[in-house]
């Protein structure tokens, strides 16, 4: 029964981290951008949020619980999302507007995000981050009474039923509408877009964007509710960056899967810290796992070779549109 | 149905189009009218602007000069989408589709939806609560694959297009794709409808069903211009035929009142003289003889079939044909970059006279073998020289290998690249210059400077002066008569009949992967040549339709 009562709900809540991360990746493949940046992304992400929570709760020093559920949320929220948008802005300026090297960009990306959230977290007043953690983290009363269903199902904050949510409509929009459509055309093959009349530039920005925004609240999501408002460094959240760059590779590029797969991850995560009497080194072999689940699909999906599994084709390389 | 000329309406008129890339000259004052429901056949050779005009009309490119008009008004054509505004459509010999969608959604891909969000919006608001039957009808919306599939059934089953809506385009053969494009622009509404070369990837079984469904849309009255340059294509399908050559159009005619031999003296035109010197081969030896060489594409299409020649010492040996007829393959077979399936590619050794068979050899193989084999490729930053690396770097590719240190030896290199720049005269600011910053012309200078420099014993090169002006083009020539008086065997592959009766000594005529013949130089015509290269049946300039 503790899988049900406390390793399940845990690895749910973890997941969350990865699923944002994840599902904001794929938008930016699907339009042809390999954003290795993702990591860095997070960080601003946190930082955003950071900066919102701890402006927020300076107008209620006093009494830091009686702090609004909804306000707090949606500052943090906005605050995560505008830094995110910075990072996502400078990453689509140079591999879109500039066309760099995205592999080059988005690890350049990764490193100065570590960097800027490293140096401005220490400035920030974090006094109240554990009573913000609090409210954001609440979740409906009766979900306590209900046992392992209710700890499954209701006994979460906000933020995970809303990376749940931003996944499911992600996956009806990238499969069921004409956006969706134009979106991965554009990311098989740009050119074909472009004839067609599509304004390759404008999608390209616009999924770099939305995909940041979304990845940054996986930063967001790790600070001020995951572990609870306190704070380590950069390479906590960059870890999971990381993971959510092989998630988009184990769910092969699918947002709906992506939610069955940021938990599997999840699980993989958090065992080792359940498994008694295991070894430092067992341990460390077990968190390996996620790492070495994606490799064995790469191989699979390579193997099987069907094109529906594929990543984008024109993934990670510029579209020049004079090279007609 | 008998086309009747003289109620036919004008529906697109060219009037003095020119269009120039660089120095080159693709098209020049062309004048040309389309007629509605006509097929109009666009021939002419490789590089005549055939497909530079229509990519004109098509939106790809802009006109430098002139206008063009449809039905009788005058038109700015700027991009793809303004030629669709036009019910201009063209399908190009590169689909442009998206592999991992199905038929259905590449076709409605980018349209813009007919449909206002407003419209959208009452409607649901209005019907959301009804019961089905209740329902007022629903609009039609073009950009929505659901809406789109009755009328894209509609269309295929008018001209008799077979197509699987649903099939992914990966899983297509390419004349599924081809339908596939076809429907595409039928379903943006094209009534003028071009096609770039679409034979050249069909089966005999699929070309004549695609004419069929051509006649199917010429008889409701569609335009459709075919650029081809298969003679016997032509006299099947078309009802017009407009010659181009060299950028110029030489002039249309009615395809009943025409013969092969007519068209093809129109495309090839009188011969240029050109002040090419050619001496008399010395002594030539046999070097280099190719026998029964078959090689298959990627898709195990045969693309050489049976070829057969010899390359002799201190000659140089044309090779003519159509663009894309084997000549890459040929070359590459020989140079040991793609293996040939069956037959045999004998090098006799001209100091020790011992043959070595090189098929199926790697490049380092021929190498290790003592074979003195140069190939100045097609695509010279791609398989030639590293874009990126100056001169002295690029002369080193080809001989650092031979140094036994673990160092490079730069100074050799360092003063062959001094040497290749004074002879050749290249234009550079410095041998530590990229190559990719160099003009074309420069960079085929530095290529061929450098294959020379390896004292080659049989030199291979493919279109040695593509995109280069006339003194940079004599120099290549005058190269190659040189190497031609040491007793280098060279094979020769190009484009223009004039610079190939000139230069050459023999010329191989291939087509469809297979020897067509083989001509002395001295004594044949281009109209000869350029037979060959287009007819199935050989030789036999009588036989007329």
């Amino acid at each position: 029964m503790i899988f049900f009562n406390t390793i399940l709900p845990s690895a749910i809540s973890i997941a969350t981290i990865f699923l944002f991360g994840c599902v904001g990746e794929i938008i930016m493949e699907k339009s042809g951008h390999l954003n290795l940046g993702i990591p860095g992304v997070m960080c601003f992400g946190t930082l955003g949020g950071c900066v919102g929570v701890s402006i927020f709760m300076s107008s209620y020093s006093s009494d830091p619980l009686s702090a609004p559920w909804f306000g707090l949320v949606l500052i943090s929220l906005l605050f995560s999302a505008l830094f995110s948008l910075i990072a996502g802005l400078i990453y689509a300026f140079l591999t879109v507007t500039l066309k760099c090297n995205q592999n080059v960009t988005g690890l350049a990306l990764t490193t100065f995000g570590g960097g800027v959230v490293d140096l401005f977290m220490s400035t920030i007043d974090k006094s109240y981050f554990s009573y913000a953690s609090k409210i954001i983290r609440y979740h409906l009363p009766f979900a306590d009474s209900l046992g392992a269903f209710g700890k499954i199902f209701f006994g979460h904050g906000i933020l995970v039923y809303l990376g749940i949510v931003i996944a499911l409509i992600t996956a009806f929009i990238l499969k069921k509408t004409r956006v969706g459509l134009s979106l991965r055309s554009i990311g098989e093959n740009p050119a074909t877009a472009d004839a067609q009349g599509i304004n390759v530039t404008k999608y390209k920005y616009g999924a770099i964007l939305i995909g940041s925004i979304i990845a940054g609240f996986g930063g967001l999501f790790y600070v001020m509710d995951y572990v609870g408002g306190s704070w380590e460094n950069s390479g906590t959240i960059q870890a999971f960056g990381w993971l959510a760059l092989a998630l988009v590779i184990f769910t092969v590029w699918r947002p709906s899967l992506a939610i069955i797969g940021s938990i599997i991850f999840g699980l993989f995560f958090i065992l080792p810290s359940y498994v008694s009497g295991i070894s430092f080194v067992t341990m460390k072999v077990l968190k390996i796992l996620p790492y070495v689940i994606t490799v064995i699909v790469l191989i699979i999906t390579s193997i099987v070779g069907k094109k529906g599994v594929q990543p984008p084709s024109s993934l990670g390389q510029s579209y020049f549109r004079e090279e007609r | 149905m008998v086309a009747k000329n003289n109620t036919k309406n004008i529906n697109i008129t060219f009037e003095n189009i020119s269009k120039s890339f660089g120095v080159v000259k693709a098209n020049q004052n062309v004048n040309l009218d389309i007629y509605e429901g006509e097929i109009l056949a666009l021939l002419g050779e490789n590089g005549s602007g055939k497909t530079t005009l229509m990519n004109m009309l098509s939106g790809i490119y802009y006109p430098d000069e002139g206008n063009i008009y449809v039905k009788g008004e005058k038109v700015n054509i700027a991009s793809p989408k303004d030629a669709f505004s036009y019910h201009i459509g063209m399908i190009h010999q590169h689909f442009k589709l998206i592999d991992v969608f199905t038929s259905l959604e590449n076709i409605v891909l980018g349209i813009e939806s007919n449909v206002s969000k407003k419209q959208k919006w009452s409607y649901f608001f209005k019907n959301f609560y009804k019961k089905k039957e209740d329902r007022e009808t629903k609009y039609i919306d073009r950009a929505s694959v659901k809406d789109a599939r009755p009328i894209v059934q509609e269309i295929c089953d008018k001209y008799g297009f077979i197509l699987d809506l649903d099939k992914k385009v990966y899983d297509m053969s390419v004349s599924e794709k081809q339908t596939l494009e076809i429907v595409k622009t039928l379903y943006r509404g094209a009534d003028i409808l071009i096609l770039d070369e679409p034979t050249a990837v069909l089966t005999p079984i699929e070309i004549d069903k695609l004419f069929n469904v051509l006649r199917n849309m010429k008889n409701d009255g569609k335009s459709i211009i075919i650029i081809t340059h298969k003679l016997n294509e032509v006299m099947e399908i078309s009802d017009r035929v407009a010659v181009l050559r060299k950028g110029e159009c030489i002039g249309s005619v009615v395809t009943k009142n025409t013969n092969e031999a007519e068209l093809t003296e129109m495309m090839v035109g009188e011969k240029i003289e050109l002040n090419i010197k050619r001496d008399e081969p010395v002594n030539p030896v046999d070097r280099l003889i190719v026998k029964d060489l078959e090689c298959k594409n990627e898709d195990g299409r045969e693309i050489l079939h049976d070829v057969s020649f010899t390359a002799r010492s201190g000659e140089i040996l044309g090779i003519a044909g159509i663009s894309g007829s084997g000549q890459k393959e040929l070359l590459e077979t020989i140079a040991g970059l793609i293996k040939g399936s069956s037959g045999e590619i004998t090098y006799i050794n001209p100091k020790t006279d011992k043959e070595v068979n090189l098929r199926s050899k790697s490049p380092a193989q021929i190498r290790d073998l003592g074979v003195r084999l140069s190939f100045v490729p097609e695509d010279r930053l791609g398989m030639g020289l590293v874009g990126n690396m100056d001169l002295v770097d690029n002369m080193m590719l080809r001989s650092y290998r031979k140094s036994k240190s673990h160092l490079v030896d730069r100074k050799k290199p360092t003063e062959l690249a001094n040497e290749v720049v004074n002879e050749l005269g290249v234009s550079t600011p410095s041998i530590h210059t990229s190559v990719r910053k160099l003009s074309g012309g420069n960079v085929q200078k530095v290529l061929v400077g450098r294959e020379i420099a390896s004292h080659p014993k049989v030199l291979m090169v493919a279109y040695p002066v593509r995109g280069l002006d006339i003194n940079s083009s004599y120099l290549i020539y005058n190269l190659l008569n040189e190497q031609k008086k040491k007793g280098t065997a060279i094979i020769y592959v190009g484009e223009d009949l004039d610079v190939l009766i000139a230069l050459s000594d023999r010329i191989l005529v291939i087509g469809d992967g297979e020897v067509r013949g083989l001509v002395d130089a001295r004594k044949t015509t281009k109209r000869e040549i350029g037979l060959l290269m287009t007819k199935k049946n050989e030789g036999g300039l009588d036989d007329d339709k």
